[in-house]
């Protein structure tokens, strides 16, 4: 078995979200499109790929409650890696795509993961109609709407799900009107969120299938050099608050300080980018978790916004081994505010 | 003390090197023959091993089109379903100007990519993703490709098997120019849940599960069983070269024993003496052999590797890597054949008394003892090796009667040439013929063990040369039976069959359809073909046992044929009834022969086998035409039907092809022969060179009388060549049996089919020659010697006390 081949690979592959203290991804990033600062968004096309870009992410959760009064999680994720900054058609497309699905109860933790390559039809993102996929995953847009009302399916050992969105609010653009800083240095990213789905469908577990209702958030990003070489991992939190309002904030870590980023949001869907170290986030107690120690209880304050509260996850050991590991579990919120919502959590 | 009888013992090797040479030499080349043999077939069966475990056939299941290949997008669209599979393109190309099978897999979903070698440089997706992509092959292979300009990178592995050249599946694509197919899909691990079956989705793939017990490796079996016949018969032979020359060590030192027990060392400390120096011996020249037996191989091995690619499409390397397994079997023939070897002689040297010691009336008694004794051990072989496979059945029972045969003979054939020789002896009337038996006969016990090698050398010889050949007469005849029509066509569906047949019909003499489906015949999943009954198949097929009326009974749905392995595995043989499927029991009415195949299959008439079978495919034509129409017809099936050339095989090339892997099996089977053969000759010349020092006293009266030296020393090689001529004779049915054992027992039991056996008395005759040679040869120097020997050390014979 090649575990350096595939590690290399999935490394590149991780990207984005995951990609913390890789290399590759620290290197500068030639060829590829740079993310600039005032460059606008323009939809429906940027909900399609960027293959310009080195990387990109369609990243859905969702917090469900089933009709047997459990609460549930739902992941669904297509990531993008391209080797070289052009698209191509057959085998021998420079872009390659890595799918991630997984379903969380209270008790249990079903993932699948999918690897294919552009250019054959096995996996690609097109923004009209929107349509991403792996395989048979997919994340499908009514034509003219958007991202506005989706279906979203995957399935995998153990677990399939089969859910309908719905926005019930506008795109949330992070940083500066989508360009979004991820380190002092002044990497960045493209990123913006559909933090307002109202959910429902069927989960099908081992036991049987269960109807759910609940919220989602999707969030897109895309890039050619996120993150700093510095940085190993990140702490990341989309927060849906009884109140209507909701928080996107991630935390890098570092040697030193670490870089921090949050954008609240309005129950009118107005967003408001904090500045570095305006979000406190602090570990109050970790869980074993795949023979490591992971935070799985939360401190989160953003005494802006006269926030304090406890994040806990429903399920501690929601770890996702997939070929690069990390953790991605959603999370239910106590304190100054009431809520629940997802927490992703990388380089333990 | 200990160290002055050591050297006093040692010291007769300084004063007889010749001996010495001898006995090293003897223990090298048993040794090196077993050796060799063991390495060919330790390295051929590594090979496949890890070529099924490579390939990603030993663990996972696998998708097929019997057409040929599977599209891209049929592939995209399983995937899509949710079925998590991974494509492998495979072909074999020219890399440059090296031959080799490319292998392209999506490396993304591999099951198992080979990890480069320590020292490679980085592998980065970007190198193996994008253009000009990597190569990865095994190290020679690598280092070979390496030297080829226009050629992407090579990444050397020792994760690969030989010959195969892995890369991602769209360099592939390139090198064997086959834009958008696929050859088959590994079904991975961990399927999601709720997938709609596989033979729905894709009705027109055929699912072949893991390859755990590999075809390849039961078919390769054939082959080997072949070489595991001669690496005992070569085993058997090196026991008694090492058997015959370490007892002659020792009768060659027995007036130094007497004089060193007479000295006063102990019987005792002297034994350990012997079994000390014995066992160093052993080591050394076992060593030397395993040298040997390693060159011998890697010269070997390349033929035998082609033999295996070619006739079994089973990739082996074509060098040869140290395995511990033939290392340890090398020495341990050494090193017990001393052991054995040495215990006698220490038994004799207890058993004697101390001032007999070195009395040649002596030793001939114990002798003519010991040739009763082996005589009768011989009959006990025999009678056992018979018994095995009357009490008991399968393989071991086989070489159990193998070797009951091979030894038991060999014991024997000591009291049996002393009996011709002295029938002989009876009719000579002249003093001198009288003589010349006579002495022929006291130096039977001498020459005995080096006979016996001979015997069995010429035996496995004959017998596994008649193997061979019968096979390859067999196996040729029943290409042609079974490959009577001149075109194979299969086509990418049921309904492009369809129209292959028709579009055939008006431009072939004949279109013979093949169809067939898997069934339970006998409890056991086999095949059932349905034929429509032609002129060809009543002319060409290979009937062994047949019904009156075959062909017409067949036609009519009333019986069905059954393979040679169906029919001896479950007693199916004209008259029984074989189950086939729940609830069907037709009747045998014949059985053919179908070497290679391991599953039971029946042959029904076409019509019955749609009758009884649903969703039979249409795909598979047989295509008679005259031959020169052949390459023609091919260009245009090509052409109109879009078929890959795996698709369409013409007869002639098939045969080629089988043929030409049987003239490699040959120059194998050649030069082990003439090895074994040249070890039993050395055998004879050691024994004749260790009696030269005994047959002083014994001509020195006869030349005192007036037989002259050269006379003398024509009448040695005379009697050498004799004795190996009386040896070849006893030889030749030996060596019959020997090849009727192979054929019609062990064959039987191993593989389920018999094979005729053939005779080629010409081979004999070329046989006897070399044996007579190998005597004439053998008693060369000897002769030499004996005419250059000093009138005075002839006379001196009387004058010495002995």
């Amino acid at each position: 078995m090649s575990v350096r081949l595939i590690a290399l690979i999935l490394c590149l592959l991780a990207g984005g979200a995951h990609a913390q203290g890789f290399a590759g991804l620290g290197t500068t990033a030639e060829g590829f499109a740079i993310p600039q600062r005032g460059t606008p968004l323009t939809f429906p096309q940027d909900h399609g790929a960027h293959p310009e870009y080195r990387i990109e992410w369609w990243y859905l959760t969702a917090t469900l409650t089933g009709a047997d009064g459990r609460d549930y999680g739902v992941q669904w994720t297509l990531f993008r890696s391209a080797l070289a900054p052009h698209d191509g058609s057959g085998w021998e497309t420079p872009q390659l795509w890595m799918g991630h699905a997984a379903l969380t109860t209270p008790d249990a933790h079903y993932l699948d993961e999918r690897l294919a390559r552009g250019g054959i039809g096995q996996a690609g993102v097109t923004a009209q109609p929107f349509h991403a996929f792996i395989d048979n995953w997919q994340m499908q847009g009514q034509p003219g709407t958007g991202i506005s009302d989706l279906t979203l399916r995957a399935s995998g050992p153990g677990f399939a799900y089969d859910l309908t969105l719905t926005a019930e609010g506008p795109l949330v653009l992070h940083g500066d009107q989508g360009y979004s800083v991820k380190s002092a240095a002044g990497q960045a990213s493209h990123y913006y969120s559909q933090p307002a789905y109202t959910v429902r469908g069927t989960l099908t577990l081992p036991e049987g299938a269960v109807a759910v209702t609940g919220q989602g958030w999707l969030d897109r990003e895309w890039s050619s050099q996120p993150l700093a070489g510095d940085q190993t991992g990140w702490d990341w939190f989309s927060l849906s608050f009884d109140s209507g309002a909701r928080m996107m904030g991630f935390g890098l870590r570092d040697g030193g300080p670490g870089y921090t980023s949050a954008t609240w949001i309005g129950t009118d869907g107005s967003a408001t980018a904090l500045p570095d170290g305006a979000l406190k986030l602090t570990p109050l107690e970790t869980s074993a978790v795949a023979g490591r120690d992971v935070p799985t209880r939360w401190r989160v304050e953003l005494p802006a916004r006269g926030l304090d509260v406890t994040v806990s996850a429903l399920n501690p050991q929601t770890w996702m081994a997939t070929s690069f590991p990390y953790w991605e579990g959603p999370v239910d919120i106590a304190g100054s505010h009431d809520g629940r919502g997802y927490l992703e959590m990388t380089g333990y | 003390m200990t160290c002055v009888a050591l050297a006093a013992l040692l010291s007769h090797w300084r004063r007889q090197p010749l001996q010495f040479l001898t006995l090293v030499i003897g223990l090298a080349l048993a040794t090196g023959l077993w050796s060799a043999v063991q390495a060919i077939n330790a390295e051929a069966r590594a090979s496949y091993a890890q070529a099924a475990a490579q390939l990603g056939r030993a663990d996972h299941a696998s998708l097929s089109a019997p057409s040929g290949w599977i599209a891209r997008d049929a592939y995209v669209a399983l995937r899509r379903a949710g079925w998590k599979l991974s494509p492998v393109l495979e072909g074999r190309t020219r890399l440059g100007d090296v031959a080799a099978t490319v292998v392209g897999v999506d490396f993304l979903s591999y099951p198992m990519p080979p990890e480069a070698d320590a020292g490679s440089p980085e592998i980065t997706p970007e190198r193996i993703f994008t253009a000009p992509g990597l190569l990865f092959a095994p190290p020679d292979l690598a280092e070979r490709l390496a030297d080829m300009p226009n050629l992407p990178p090579v990444v050397s592995t020792g994760e690969l098997p030989p010959g195969i050249v892995m890369t991602d599946i769209a360099l592939a694509e390139r090198l064997l120019d086959r834009a958008g197919q696929i050859d088959r899909l590994l079904v991975l691990d961990n399927q999601p849940m709720n997938l709609r079956p596989l033979a729905e989705l894709a009705p027109d793939l055929d699912l072949t599960p893991p390859e755990r017990d590999t075809d390849t490796a039961r078919l390769t079996d054939s082959f080997h069983l072949n070489l595991t016949a001669f690496g005992l018969l070569s085993f058997a032979v090196g026991l008694f070269i090492v058997h015959g020359t370490i007892g002659l060590a020792f009768q060659q030192r027995r007036a130094m024993f007497r004089t060193m027990r007479a000295l006063g060392v102990s019987l005792r400390r002297l034994t350990w003496l012997l079994m000390a120096e014995l066992g160093i011996l052993a080591l050394v020249s076992g060593a030397l052999g395993l040298v040997l037996g390693y060159l011998v191989a890697a010269a070997l091995l390349p033929d035998v590797a082609a033999t295996l690619r070619g006739l079994y499409g089973a990739p082996v390397t074509g060098s040869l890597t140290l395995r511990p397994l033939w290392v340890a079997s090398g020495l341990g023939i050494a090193v017990i054949g001393a052991a054995i070897a040495g215990a006698q002689g220490v038994w004799q040297l207890r058993a004697m008394p101390i001032l007999a010691g070195a009395g040649q009336r002596a030793w001939a008694r114990l002798s003519a003892r010991r040739a009763r004794v082996q005589a009768l051990a011989g009959l006990a072989l025999l009678a056992a090796g018979g018994g095995a496979v009357a009490l008991f059945d399968g393989l071991v029972a086989g070489f159990a009667l193998l070797a009951g045969l091979m030894l038991g003979t060999a014991l024997i054939l000591p009291a049996l040439l002393d009996l011709v020789l002295a029938l002989i002896q009876r009719g000579a009337r002249a003093p001198v013929t009288q003589w010349i038996w006579a002495d022929m006969r006291a130096q039977l016990p001498g020459l005995s063990l080096a006979l016996m090698a001979l015997l069995l050398a010429l035996a496995t010889n004959i017998g596994v040369g008649t193997m061979v050949s019968s096979f390859r007469l067999t196996f040729t005849g029943w290409l042609d039976q079974r490959l009577a029509s001149e075109l194979y066509v299969t086509a990418r569906n049921d309904e492009q069959g369809a129209e292959l047949h028709r579009w055939l019909e008006d431009r072939a003499d004949a279109v013979l359809p093949i169809r067939g489906v898997d069934a339970s015949i006998a409890g056991q999943t086999g095949e059932v073909f349905g034929m429509r009954v032609h002129e060809t198949y009543r002319q060409n097929w290979p009937l062994i046992a047949a019904a009156p009326q075959v062909w017409e009974r067949l036609e009519a749905g009333d019986g069905v044929l059954v393979n040679e392995q169906l029919a001896r595995r479950e007693a199916l043989w004209p008259g029984a009834q074989v189950a086939i499927g729940a609830d069907w029991h037709p009747d045998v009415i014949g059985v053919y022969s179908d070497y290679g195949n391991p599953v039971g299959q029946v042959v029904v008439g076409l019509d019955t086998l749609l009758a009884r079978f649903d969703g039979v495919p249409y795909r598979q034509f047989g295509v008679r035409i005259a031959p020169e129409r052949v390459p023609a017809l091919i260009a245009a099936i090509r052409a109109d039907f879009d078929l890959p050339a795996s698709a369409v095989i013409d007869q002639a090339g098939i045969k080629a092809r089988s043929l030409g892997v049987f003239e490699k099996t040959f120059v194998v089977t050649g030069a082990l022969n003439v090895l074994t053969l040249g070890v039993a000759a050395f055998a004879i010349l050691t024994s004749l060179l260790t009696l030269w020092g005994m047959r002083l006293p014994q001509l020195a009266p006869v030349w005192a009388l007036g037989l002259t030296r050269a006379r003398l020393a024509r009448l040695e090689l005379l009697r050498s060549v004799m004795l190996a001529g009386l040896t070849a004779l006893a030889a030749l049915p030996l060596g019959l049996l020997l090849a009727w054992v192979l054929l019609a027992v062990i064959n039987v039991k191993a593989f389920g089919w018999r094979l005729p056996m053939y005779l080629f008395p010409g081979d004999w005759l070329i046989l006897f020659a070399l044996a007579l040679l190998a005597g004439a040869l053998a008693a060369a120097l000897p002769a030499r010697r004996l005419r250059r020997t000093p009138p005075a050390d002839l006379l001196k014979v009387f004058a010495n006390e002995r």
